[in-house]
């Protein structure tokens, strides 16, 4: 054998950075209806390919086309554009109130809307769902509402959760959505464990875990894929894989190694790719793996394919690590434009329509923005009391709280 | 009154709290069909059933992530770390999640787990069966953490905490699973049938966390300690023959301070006893408190005596372990200054 002399070690690159032309031409996009639709009862070995195909129902021309198609009638596709034009114009709000001061942070969801609004859908009453900090649209398509979301985001006096969490970590048993952590990947594991327990009590409510491609690198992805697949766990394991962790692109979490939908492959569970821009096909898959796991016929894992078109946050500028334009070479498009345009291919909207409901849409996030801001923002008006600190910790105040609240002079 | 080792009684808490309440699940490693490493689920999955007392792979995090899955359900679950020295993996569940579920979600989403782990040294454990990681929680807003001492408290306290609505870290000091222990480690152990503690009652019944008890009343020197630590106290209090009062915590989160005031107002003095590394160690708190709250009535300055800094050693097992010399010389020296 050859001497392959010295050692050299490996770090990944993004194929483009700032100044570069952004190239998806190493990004294989299968035709819309061409994945076939296996029954729910399929044996996962005989589905390994799923894993590396992307699922898709809208084609360019805006028709809905192959076996994941038919599956949400008129009314349901004109609500869930209604959901998503709702939660971009949320999030267009809510980074503008962060510019001006009225809170700490703000995260937008632009270019993901569909992947939490259309899998909304597929749930029932009771499921739950274990979010990260960009599926808001779970709440919106619930109908919880955008003031309470408001009021936490400015952490007024009435926010839900007394002002102790950093904004946009919302929490609401009601709407099936766990409250969110600031830790990466923990959710991930105690969906699986909510699964179980709705197992060991023979109910009949699931649940969904959340995950995006950085955090997939994280520990508990890997204990609660474990955990789900020897329990066989009535759980939607998704990762929304929007290409990057703040600046650090999929392939340092390795996504260039296969997909992230392929990991799920090693440990028996069935693994299906989605085009996470498309409503209808982020829906049927959603359907798909819920229907499965009400079976019990255990977890199924779903990458959602998108690309994340704002910045991480609003502490980001992404200027700094990926070219401008790259979100408009995606390939896969906004899903908002793509749902829009073949609701018009139905007839069943127009160009008019959309520019009416974006208004009407503006005004009533305007409105709620207003009684919102009645209550408090950040640094002006009516705030949580400073006992509220002190309330919670435990479901008793020990003595040694007590003492401290005293302290605090309330 | 029937006796039991301390390993049948933590046993004989599950089984109560299991038979009494459907909502209480226990899982762990080697927890299951076999019963556990050392034996406090035997039983248990015969008696319930595997949907209520299982195996689960080898993942701390991934046992405490599901527990606190499970718990935002509205179940109960008792699980178990193999060893308290193996919590390591699971620490980001227990302190950014469990801890701060009912805060964070401003109870909208609870938190009744109990972690059970065997803890502390004095078994040639070496690095990885000895540690006694105790200040890793009492350091956590929103975590209880209980270190039992004998078979009739591990009992009342592991029922208590399962009944808790709070998440309770329960560490299990091993080498008190079969008897007492005082640090004479060259002299024959006496089993708990032969210690009163060891009278365990049938049945359900609990012991409130948050307060202390006195092992050894006497009017000359306080001792703070809790697990092995509390018989090693007496055995230096005997050997010395100095009237030193014996407070076993109990609970060190939230601490029972009311006990710990009475005594040292009454004393004047205090030696804070613990396995554990010393620096930033829980005797640090311990100290502490009892200046903050107790300070014109002291003589002298408060001791510890605590494990040295250092990994736990394997042949050095007795020059490490805080025996009764050590604790005794320090009772005179608190008494001498």
């Amino acid at each position: 054998m050859a001497d392959a002399g010295l050692l050299r070690f490996h770090v990944p690159e993004p194929e483009v950075r700032p100044g570069g032309t952004p190239d998806f031409s190493n990004v294989t996009i299968p035709k819309a209806g061409s994945v076939p639709r296996p029954e729910i009862e399929v044996d996962p070995r005989s589905i390994r390919d799923m894993a590396f195909s992307i699922i898709r129902v809208l084609n360019r021309a805006g028709e809905a086309v192959g076996p994941w198609a038919g599956l949400l009638s008129d009314e349901e596709l004109l609500e869930g554009l209604r959901h998503m034009m709702t939660l971009r114009t949320f999030d267009a709000r809510m980074q503008m109130a962060q510019r001006q001061g009225k809170t700490s942070f703000y995260m937008q969801h632009l270019g993901e809307e569909a992947v939490s609004c259309a899998f909304r859908k597929a749930l029932k009453p009771g499921d739950m769902n274990f979010p990260t900090y960009r599926q808001a649209g779970l709440l919106i398509a619930d109908g919880y509402p955008m003031v309470t979301m408001m009021n936490q985001i400015y952490s007024n006096e009435a926010d839900p959760l007394k002002g102790r969490q950093l904004p946009i970590m919302y929490s609401s048993k009601e709407h099936g959505f766990f409250s969110i952590s600031g830790n990466l990947a923990t959710q991930y594991i105690q969906a699986v464990g909510w699964a179980m327990a709705s197992a060991i009590y023979n109910d009949s409510k699931i649940a969904a875990a959340w995950i995006g491609d950085g955090s997939t690198a994280e520990s508990d992805f890997h204990s609660a894929l474990v955990f789900a697949s020897t329990y066989k766990a009535p759980v939607i394991l998704n990762v929304v894989n929007n290409q990057w962790a703040i600046s650090t692109f999929q392939g340092i979490a390795r996504g260039g190694s296969g997909t992230f939908a392929a990991r799920g492959l090693g440990f028996g569970i069935p693994s299906l790719r989605v085009d996470g821009n498309d409503y209808l096909a982020v829906h049927a898959v959603a359907k798909w793996a819920a229907e499965r796991a009400r079976a019990n016929l255990g977890p199924t894992l779903v990458e959602y394919v998108t690309y994340r078109a704002g910045a991480h946050s609003s502490s980001d500028d992404p200027s700094a690590y990926r070219p401008k334009a790259e979100s408009d070479a995606w390939p896969l498009g906004d899903p908002v434009i793509r749902l829009k345009n073949h609701l018009i291919h139905k007839q069943v909207w127009s160009e008019e329509r959309h520019t009416q409901a974006e208004a009407e849409i503006l005004e009533t996030v305007i409105a709620s923005q207003k009684e919102a801001e009645s209550h408090g923002t950040l640094h002006a008006g009516g705030k949580p009391s400073t006992r509220d600190m002190f309330e919670g910790v435990y479901a008793e105040m020990p003595p040694h709280l007590r003492r401290q609240r005293q302290q605090a002079g309330v | 009154m029937p006796r039991r080792t301390m390993i049948e009684a933590i046993r004989d808490a599950m089984d109560v709290s299991m038979g009494r309440d459907s909502q209480v699940i226990v899982y762990g490693e080697d927890v299951g069909f076999f019963g556990g490493v050392f034996r406090a689920t035997q039983g248990l999955q015969a008696k319930y059933g595997k949907s209520r007392c299982f195996d689960a792979p080898i993942s701390e995090s991934g046992i405490v992530g599901s527990a606190i899955g499970m718990a935002a359900y509205g179940l109960k679950p008792c699980v178990e770390v193999q060893f308290a020295d193996y919590v390591y993996p699971a620490y980001d569940q227990i302190v950014s999640e469990a801890a701060r579920l009912r805060y964070r979600s401003n109870g909208d989403f609870t938190c009744p787990i109990v972690v059970r782990m065997p803890t502390g040294g004095g078994i040639f454990g070496g690095q990885t069966h000895s540690q006694s990681p105790e200040a890793l929680f009492t350091h956590v807003s929103g975590l209880k953490v209980i270190v039992p001492s004998n078979p009739h408290d591990a009992k009342g306290l592991l029922i208590a905490a399962i009944e808790d609505p709070d998440p309770v870290i329960f560490l299990e000091p091993k080498r008190l699973y079969n008897g007492p222990f005082d640090g004479h480690h060259d002299k024959p152990v006496t089993p708990w049938s032969k210690h009163e503690l060891g009278e365990v009652a049938d049945g359900h019944y609990t012991i409130p966390l948050g307060k202390a008890a006195v092992r050894r009343p006497g009017s000359a020197v306080t001792v703070l300690a809790y697990g092995t630590m509390v018989y090693v106290a007496q055995a230096a209090a005997e050997e010395t023959g100095i009237d030193a009062e014996v407070i076993d915590l109990r609970t060190l989160l939230p601490l029972d301070l009311e006990a710990i005031v009475a005594s040292v107002k009454k004393t004047g003095r205090c030696v804070v006893v613990h396995e554990a590394t010393l620096t930033s160690g829980f005797g640090a708190e311990l100290v502490a408190l009892v200046q903050e709250n107790c300070f014109y009535h002291l003589e002298a300055p408060v001791a510890r005596v605590a494990g040295w800094d250092t990994p736990y050693p394997h042949a050095q097992e007795w020059d490490y372990f805080p025996g009764p010399a050590r604790v005794g010389r320090a009772l005179v020296e608190t008494l001498e200054a």
